[in-house]
């Protein structure tokens, strides 16, 4: 008996141990998911590095901004060349300023404009899509058209058009961009609200009579978050790309503040003078942040798409 | 389909409205008007002209005539600036450039990506495979205004094959890297949506049928995986269409063509706002027009699609 009560003892304890392994949720399985595809992985590391070094880096530098190295005016090819001695770590511009801090300054308002952007895709896109989607009928092909006629409209030429009649700053680009960003957002929340709205956890809050909003915002949009997270990610670099597009033209941020894209434009147009590292630095921490977004929002696909299970 | 057509033709045109209305009051909401000059101009000098250009009458009806004289006479008004040009001659001028390396670049970008696609697919996972994926993946993050300088640093200043810059009336070798400069991007998204679509197609059952009844490799391929697998492509062709025209500005500037693009800036910066307005609207036409063709013909081919 002794040996049989020994039994049911460890019997009742591995049946308490078993109680106690942690069921995992679909987001911890996303997770775990997106942390094994190691090019997702490694690039959430390669921007996270570009974010610290946009904080971290201005405790380094020598020279502002702003500031004007006289001593290299006029012999920037040789005299402007990247160098510790100097403080000038990736050399000056065409005017002597000092490209180390105009780079840290430029991929500030190069990522801000790419995750404003993106933000208000995010915020305006999804209630605008869910909205539509779940109403159906007149409501869902009136607000559908209009995103269909907006989208067909050539936007550069408008955001440009906008730039020049209300002034170059920054916060007009991120205006100029967030009327535009939201558009492909909502076309994609829209469809899936159509196939979220008519499931079983939907119809049951609609016999309690929850109002319609309560159902979007509590039921539909967490839903949604995998979707939206997906192309939130995609859509940062498109802003970014945009917003550099514009600046290159000259037609963006004004100065003194600077973007990816007026740093390439200023790069791009002395490299017959053997100033390439102009073009070089700012066009490094583009492609490795674009890289960076792209192959994270591949993993995000790769780990949220409900297809893949 | 002739429903279909006309129902697209119904969206386009009040999209075109809209274009042109938004452009307009956007030029309307601009501090300044044409006649604002340093010296400045007698009050009675200023309400002629501006009775002359329909100035003094309420927006919406110089709004109307704005639309009136492009439908009817094509007439995009005179140019802010300039006081002897219009807006149609520096349009004149600037779209034949433009648009004769525009349409070999769209040509270069469908004829090669789709070339290059069914090579990638057809030889799955050999060389000439990762090499279509390599440069698909690679031109996703290198957008023509950074490959344009890439160009000029490799053909120009490095190798002194071609000129980097100039167009020159359009003679040799003058268009070359602007056509590659704005081509190359599509491309390479044609060749990867050409690819994908070409493996999915090859490993459907209507083609394991065709082989397996001991067609030659050459005719499963062409007469029956390319026609199907090139749908996704076809949808493909309005948004790449649009990214060109919007590329084209940066080529321009760039390689200073003497193009639309340059056109357009130089009118942004010197705050030509008829001649923005104008470039706009004709870019935004054939945007829309092309959409609605692409639209017709996807639905033309595809007895599938019923939008």
């Amino acid at each position: 008996m002794a040996i049989a009560d020994q039994k049911m003892q460890d019997f009742s304890e591995r049946l308490t141990t078993v109680n106690e392994i942690k069921g995992r949720s679909l987001w911890q399985d996303a997770f775990r998911r997106f942390f094994k595809n190691k090019a997702a992985f490694a690039s959430l590391i390669v921007l996270a590095a570009v974010v610290l070094f946009t904080f971290i880096g201005p405790y380094f530098a020598v020279w502002s901004n702003e500031e004007i190295d006289w001593s290299v005016l006029g012999q920037v090819p040789t005299k402007g060349i990247p160098s510790f001695e100097t403080g000038h770590f990736f050399g000056t511009d065409d005017l002597g300023r000092d490209l180390y801090s105009r780079v840290i300054q430029g991929t500030q308002v190069s990522l801000l404009v790419g995750i404003i952007g993106a933000g208000i895709a995010v915020l305006v896109g999804t209630f605008y899509g869910a909205v539509a989607g779940y109403f159906g009928g007149r409501v869902d092909s009136a607000m559908m058209r209009t995103v269909d006629i907006l989208l067909a409209i050539p936007y550069m030429f408008i955001l440009i058009l906008l730039l020049m009649v209300f002034g170059r700053s920054v916060l007009m680009l991120f205006v100029g961009i967030g009327l535009v960003s939201w558009l492909g957002m909502a076309r994609i929340v829209r469809g899936q609200t159509l196939s979220i709205k008519n499931k079983e956890f939907v119809e049951a809050a609609l016999v309690t009579g929850v109002h319609p909003f309560t159902i979007i915002f509590r039921h539909i949009v967490p839903n949604l978050l995998g979707v939206v997270a997906v192309y939130a990610t995609l859509l940062v670099p498109e802003m970014i790309l945009t917003e550099s597009f514009i600046s290159f033209l000259g037609l963006g941020v004004q100065e003194p503040n600077t973007s990816w894209g007026a740093l390439i434009s200023q790069g791009a147009s002395t490299i017959q003078y053997g100033t390439l590292w102009q073009l070089a630095f700012p066009l490094f921490f583009f492609v490795i942040s674009l890289f960076s977004f792209y192959f994270i929002g591949d993993g995000l696909r790769d780990a949220l798409d409900p297809k893949d299970r | 389909m002739i429903n279909f057509v006309i129902r697209r033709i119904g969206i386009a045109i009040p999209t075109l409205l809209i274009l042109i209305a938004i452009s307009f009051f956007l030029m309307h909401a601009a501090p300044g008007g044409p006649f604002n000059s340093e010296r400045g101009v007698p009050p009675e000098v200023l309400a002629n002209l501006n009775a002359k250009y329909g100035l003094d009458k309420p927006l919406i009806v110089q709004l109307w005539n704005y639309i009136w004289d492009i439908v009817t006479k094509f007439d995009f008004g005179p140019s802010m600036i300039f006081k002897t040009r219009t807006v149609n001659d520096i349009i004149a001028q600037g779209f034949p450039v433009t648009f004769t390396y525009g349409i070999w670049s769209f040509l270069v970008a469908v004829v090669v990506g789709v070339s290059l696609g069914v090579a990638a697919a057809v030889n799955h996972n050999s060389w000439l495979d990762y090499l279509a994926v390599g440069v698909s993946i690679g031109a996703q993050v290198l957008p023509n205004f950074v490959l344009a300088p890439i160009l000029v640093l490799v053909f120009t200043l490095g190798l002194h094959w071609l000129p980097g810059g100039g167009w020159n009336g359009g003679q040799w070798p003058y268009p070359v890297m602007p056509v590659i400069a704005l081509s190359t991007s599509f491309m390479a998204s044609i060749a990867r949506i050409t690819r994908s679509s070409m493996l999915e197609v090859l490993h459907s059952n209507f083609i394991r049928t065709a082989r397996a009844k001991g067609l030659p490799a050459n005719t499963v391929i062409w007469k029956h995986a390319f026609k199907p697998s090139l749908l996704p492509v076809i949808s493909y062709l309005a948004p790449a269409f649009v990214g060109m025209i919007t590329g084209s500005v940066v080529v321009d500037v760039y390689f200073s063509t003497g193009g639309m693009g340059q056109m357009f800036v130089n009118s942004a910066t010197s705050r030509d706002y008829s001649t923005m307005m104008g470039i706009t609207i004709l870019y935004g036409v054939l945007t829309i027009v092309f959409n609605m063709l692409a639209d017709i013909l996807y639905a033309w081919i595809d007895p599938k699609i019923r939008l």
